[in-house]
C-alpha cells in the first residue's frame, strides 16, 4: 500500500524529468497511473467485503509514537476507490480539456501529488501521519487553485483556501496530539481501546473541538464554507476531482472515521446537527442566486457536504447508511455535472446559464450526460439518487426528536439541490440554440466520455443497488462498528412515507425549475448581504491582522540603532533582575573598607568625576579628555592590583586612542544635545539599572568560590614547559602563541582599514556616483 | 574593595550604555570605549583581586613560592585592550570618513538609503 501511495509522489517527480512527453499526443498515458492504482485497489473489493481488512506497518518515527500503518477497511477502500477511480476519468479528461496548454506536465504533477496525498490520507491509522497527508492535500489544492497564475483572482482564491484549509490542518495537529495524550497512542484502532478514556476526559470537549475546527475547514462547512466557490477559480478537472468529489470529502471521512471513538455523545451530535443543517440550507439556499454554472455547483457541494455532517450529527444506523450511500450518490452526480460544465466551457466559451441554452442540438451526448446527472441530484428514479434520498428521509424520521423539523429542513435542502441541478445540467441544453453558438463543435471523445460513464454508473447502481450494498456499503457500516447484516438497498419500497415525501420533493423541484428564472438581478439581491457573509468577515480580519503586524513590525523593527538597544537592555534587566531579586545573597564586608589606602580612594574619586564628566561634558574635546582620564585611572587600578602588564597595555592604548580622537576631531560637526529632556531621563534610568544589574551580578559571582585549575597549570608550568618567568606573557606568546598571532592579524587589517579610509579621495566617491 | 570595584564596574556600563543611546555619532563611539572598559574591568575583577603579587615567577626560583595574581584573566584582558583599540581607531577614521560624505554625525540623519545622499 505504501508503493501505492508513493506513486502519485513518483509520477510527480518523474515529471521534471520527462515533463515534455505528456505535453504532447502522450498525455492520455498519464492516465495509467490512477488506472492501474484503480485495478490494485478494486482488487480488495473481495477480500474487504467478507469483513476483512487489510493493514501494513512501517516505522517512521517510533520513538514519538508516529508510525506509517495504513489499513484498507471499507471506509478507506471507498474513498481509494473514488480517488482513483474519479481519478482516472479527470486524468483522461484533462488530456482533451488542456490539449497543449504549456504547463501540462505541470497539472499533471500537482494532481499525482494530489492523489498520492490524498490516498495516505485515507489509508492512514496514525493520526499524526493522517495530519502530514491532510497537509498534502491542502498545498496541492493550493497549487491547483492557483493554477492560471497570471491571473490575480486565481491567486487570491488560492491564498484564501490554503489559509482557511491550512489553519484546519494546525487543527487537526493539535486534536490528535491531545487525543494522543489522553489515550496514550497515536493509532485511530487503538484509540478506539480507550474510548471511554477519551469520553470521560476534562479535554473531551476541546479535543472534539479541534477535530470540528478541521473537519469544518476541509468540508466547507458554515462559517468556513467560502474558500470553495473561490476555489472554483481551478480548472475544471480540479474543481471535479478535488473541490466535489475527494477532497472536500476529507473532513466528512475525519468525522466518520473518529465517530466510533469520539461520537455518540451530545456535544458531537449536536454540534454536528446544526454546523450540517445550517450549511445545508444556507449554501442550497445562495445556489438560487448564482448564474455561474460552477458557482451553482460550488453552493450545492457545500450543500450536499451539510447533509454528509448532518447524517453523521444524526448518529443513528440509519444515518450512517444514508451517509455512506449519499457519498457514492454525490460522486457520481456532482462529477458528472462538473466534467459537463467543463465541456460546455471549452466548447461554446461561457458557464453563464443566462446565456446558454439549446446546446443539446450541437452536443448531444453531453446533453445525456448531464441529463443522467440531473436525474439523480434530483433523486427520481430509477437513478441512484432516489436510493440516497430516500435513505436520508429514513434517517431524519428515525430521529427520537425534532423529526418534523430535521425532516422539513431535509426536504427544503432536497429541493433547492435538485433545482440547482436542473439549471446546471438541463438548463443550457434546453431550448432555443442562439446564433452565436450554431458553430460550436462538437466537443473530443474524451470530453464527452467520462460525464457520460458516471452518469450512466449512477443509473446502473439505481437499478442494482446490490452491487454496491454488499461491496462497499455494507464494509463501511463495519468499518465504523456498525452491525450491517439487515441492510438492504432497494429501488421501490412500496407506498411508505418516504415514498410521500421524495415525490413531494420531485414535485416541489421542478415546479421551482419553473418558476424561477436564475437572472443577474438575483445576482445583484444577494450581493447586499456580502457585508455580512463569514467571508467578508474574514477578509476584514486578516486585514486587521496585516495591519497590527505592520504596526508591530514598526514599533521594533524601526531601523534606530537605539531603539534595538534599549529593547534588548530593557528585556535583559527584566529577565535577569526577576531571578537576582529573589535570590540575592552578597552582604556587603564593611570591615574590608579599612584597608582601603589613600592612593585607592583619590583614584577612584577621580574615576568617577571622570565617568561624569563624559556623560555632562558640553564641549566634545572635554568628553575625549575626560576619557583619557578614565582610561588612565583604570590604568593605575591595574598597577595597584598586581597586573603590570595590562597598565602597561592600557597605558599605551588610551595615549593613542586620545591622540587619535583628537587628531580627528577638527574636522567634525558641532557638539550638540541632540535629543530632548525626557529621552535623556528615560536613557539614563535604563542606563542606571542596567549599570546595577552588572553590579549585581559581579557582586553574585564574587560570592560563589573560584575555580583556579587553569590557572594553576599556567603558573606550574610557565618556567618549567616555556621557560619564561612573566606568566602572562608565557601565556600569550607561549600556551596561546597561535591565537596571539590572529589578534595580531586583526590589528593589521584594522590598521588596512584606517590607511584606507584616511587616504581615500571623497573626488572618487563622487566620480562613482555619477 | 570588590564591593566598590562592582559598583564602578555597574557605573562604567551605565555611562556607556548612555552614551550608546545619544544620537550623536561621536557619543556613540565613546560609549563603546566606556563599556569596553567596563567590560575589561568586570573580568578583572571577577577573576578575583590581589594586591602586590603580580604573576611573575620570582628570581631564582622555578615555580610560585607565594599567592600570586590570577594569570589568565589578565591575558584575556591584555588581548580585549589591544583589540578594542583596533575597533575604536577604525571606528574614529569611519566617523570623520562618514562626516565628510554625508555632512552630520546625527544618526537619525543618517538612518536613510544611499540614493537620497547628495
Amino acid at each position: 500500500m505504501l508503493i501505492a501511495i508513493l506513486t502519485g509522489f513518483a509520477f510527480a517527480v518523474l515529471l521534471l524529468f520527462g515533463g515534455k512527453l505528456v505535453k504532447g499526443k502522450l498525455s492520455i498515458l498519464s492516465t495509467l497511473i490512477p488506472l492501474g492504482l484503480f485495478i490494485y485497489f478494486a482488487r480488495f473489493i473481495g477480500d474487504v467485503s467478507s469483513h476483512n481488512f487489510i493493514q501494513e506497518n512501517f516505522s517512521w518515527i517510533p520513538s514519538l509514537g508516529v508510525n506509517l500503518s495504513f489499513k484498507l477497511d471499507g471506509l478507506s477502500l471507498l474513498f481509494c476507490l473514488m480517488i482513483t477511480g474519479i481519478g482516472t476519468l479527470v486524468f483522461a479528461y484533462t488530456s482533451a480539456y488542456l490539449k497543449g496548454h504549456k504547463y501540462l506536465d505541470r497539472f499533471y504533477g500537482y494532481l499525482s501529488v494530489f492523489m498520492g496525498a490524498m490516498l495516505g490520507l485515507v489509508l492512514s491509522e496514525n493520526i499524526i501521519s493522517l495530519f502530514v497527508f491532510w497537509e498534502l492535500t491542502s498545498i496541492s489544492s493550493f497549487f491547483l487553485i492557483g493554477f492560471n497564475n497570471d491571473n490575480p483572482a486565481s491567486r487570491k482564491s488560492a491564498l484564501t483556501a490554503l489559509g482557511i484549509t491550512g489553519i484546519g490542518g494546525l487543527l487537526l495537529l493539535a486534536g490528535g496530539i491531545v487525543l494522543g495524550n489522553i489515550s496514550g497512542t497515536y493509532n485511530i484502532s487503538e484509540m478506539l481501546a480507550n474510548r471511554d478514556l477519551i469520553l470521560g476526559h476534562e479535554y473531551y470537549i476541546l479535543a472534539a473541538c479541534l477535530i470540528f475546527g478541521a473537519a469544518f475547514t476541509k468540508s466547507a462547512q458554515f462559517p468556513f464554507h467560502f474558500w470553495l466557490p473561490g476555489a472554483m477559480k481551478a480548472p475544471t478537472p480540479v474543481s471535479t476531482y478535488l473541490h466535489s468529489a475527494t477532497m472536500v470529502k476529507a473532513g466528512v471521512y475525519l468525522l466518520f472515521r473518529l465517530s466510533p471513538v469520539m461520537g455518540g455523545t451530545d456535544f458531537w451530535n449536536t454540534t454536528l446537527t446544526i454546523v450540517g443543517l445550517v450549511t445545508m440550507v444556507y449554501s442550497a439556499f445562495h445556489a438560487l442566486f448564482r448564474t455561474d454554472m460552477k458557482g451553482i455547483l460550488a453552493y450545492s457541494t457545500i450543500s450536499a457536504l451539510g447533509i454528509l455532517v448532518f447524517l453523521i450529527g444524526l448518529g443513528t444506523h440509519e444515518s450512517f447508511l444514508a451517509a455512506a450511500v449519499f457519498i457514492i450518490v454525490h460522486a457520481l452526480y456532482k462529477a458528472t455535472l462538473f466534467l459537463i460544465t467543463g465541456a460546455v466551457d471549452h466548447q461554446a466559451k461561457s458557464r453563464d446559464v443566462t446565456q446558454l441554452s439549446g446546446l443539446r442540438k450541437v452536443m448531444p451526448i453531453v446533453a445525456i450526460a448531464a441529463l443522467l446527472a440531473a436525474i439523480s441530484n434530483a433523486g427520481i428514479p430509477p437513478s441512484v439518487g432516489f436510493v440516497g434520498k430516500d435513505l436520508i428521509y429514513e434517517g431524519t424520521l428515525h430521529m427520537e426528536n425534532s423529526v418534523v423539523l430535521l425532516t422539513a429542513l431535509a426536504i427544503i435542502t432536497n429541493v433547492l439541490i435538485s433545482y440547482a441541478g436542473y439549471v446546471a445540467g438541463i438548463k443550457p441544453f434546453v431550448g432555443k440554440l442562439p446564433k452565436r453558438y450554431e458553430n460550436v463543435k462538437k466537443p473530443p471523445f474524451w470530453l464527452w466520455f467520462p460525464p457520460l460513464l458516471l452518469g450512466t454508473l449512477g443509473f446502473v447502481f439505481g437499478i442494482f443497488p446490490v452491487l454496491i450494498q454488499n461491496t462497499l456499503i455494507k464494509p463501511i457500516l463495519w468499518s465504523i462498528g456498525l452491525e450491517a447484516s439487515e441492510v438492504h438497498l432497494k429501488l421501490w419500497h412500496g407506498f411508505t412515507p418516504v415514498l410521500g415525501l421524495s415525490a413531494l420533493t420531485i414535485g416541489s423541484g421542478i415546479l421551482l425549475y419553473f418558476l424561477l428564472k436564475p437572472s443577474h438581478k438575483l445576482i445583484s439581491f444577494i450581493a447586499k448581504f456580502d457585508k455580512v457573509s463569514p467571508k467578508y468577515i474574514m477578509e476584514k480580519m486578516t486585514w486587521a491582522f496585516a495591519r497590527f503586524s505592520a504596526f508591530w513590525t514598526n514599533v521594533f523593527q524601526n531601523g534606530y540603532l537605539r531603539n534595538y538597544v534599549s529593547t534588548i537592555t530593557l528585556f535583559l534587566i527584566i529577565l535577569m533582575a526577576f531571578t537576582l531579586l529573589q535570590e540575592t545573597t552578597y552582604r556587603v564586608d564593611y570591615s574590608s573598607f579599612a584597608k582601603l589606602t589613600v592612593y585607592e580612594i583619590v583614584i577612584l574619586s577621580i574615576l568617577i568625576l571622570a565617568i561624569g564628566l563624559i556623560v555632562f561634558a558640553k564641549s566634545r574635546l572635554a568628553a575625549v579628555v575626560a576619557t583619557g582620564i578614565m582610561g588612565y585611572c583604570i590604568c593605575l587600578l591595574f598597577v595597584f592590583y598586581s597586573a603590570p602588564d595590562l597598565a602597561m597595555t592600557q597605558f599605551a592604548i588610551d595615549t593613542l586612542t586620545v591622540i587619535l580622537f583628537v587628531l580627528v576631531l577638527y574636522r567634525l560637526p558641532k557638539y550638540l544635545k541632540l535629543s530632548d529632556y525626557k529621552m535623556r531621563i528615560r536613557d539614563g534610568i535604563l542606563s542606571l539599572a542596567f549599570g546595577g544589574l552588572i553590579t549585581i551580578l559581579a557582586l553574585e559571582v564574587l560570592a560563589q568560590p573560584v575555580n583556579s585549575e587553569v590557572s594553576d597549570f599556567y603558573a606550574k608550568n610557565a618556567y618549567l614547559l616555556a621557560h619564561g618567568k612573566n606568566v602572562v606573557n608565557v601565556i600569550l606568546v607561549d600556551f596561546r602563541g597561535a591565537d596571539t598571532m590572529v589578534e595580531i592579524s586583526v590589528l593589521a587589517i584594522s590598521a588596512i582599514g584606517v590607511f584606507g579610509l584616511l587616504k581615500l579621495r571623497l573626488k572618487s566617491v563622487e566620480r562613482y556616483q555619477k | 574593595m570588590e564591593f566598590l570595584l562592582a559598583i564602578i564596574t555597574g557605573l562604567l556600563y551605565a555611562a556607556g550604555l548612555y552614551m550608546m543611546l545619544r544620537r550623536s555619532l561621536v557619543k556613540l563611539i565613546i560609549g563603546l570605549i566606556i563599556i569596553s572598559n567596563g567590560a575589561n574591568l568586570l573580568i578583572f575583577l571577577l577573576g578575583r583581586i590581589t594586591k602586590g603579587h603580580p604573576p611573575i615567577i620570582p628570581e631564582g626560583s622555578k615555580v610560585f613560592t607565594e599567592i600570586y595574581a590570577d594569570p589568565v584573566p589578565q591575558a584575556l584582558i591584555l588581548t580585549a585592550i589591544v583589540i578594542s583599540f583596533g575597533l575604536q581607531s577604525f571606528a574614529i577614521i569611519l566617523i570623520k570618513r562618514a562626516y565628510q560624505v554625508v555632512k552630520t554625525d546625527d544618526l537619525d540623519e543618517m538612518n536613510t538609503i544611499d540614493e537620497d545622499i547628495k
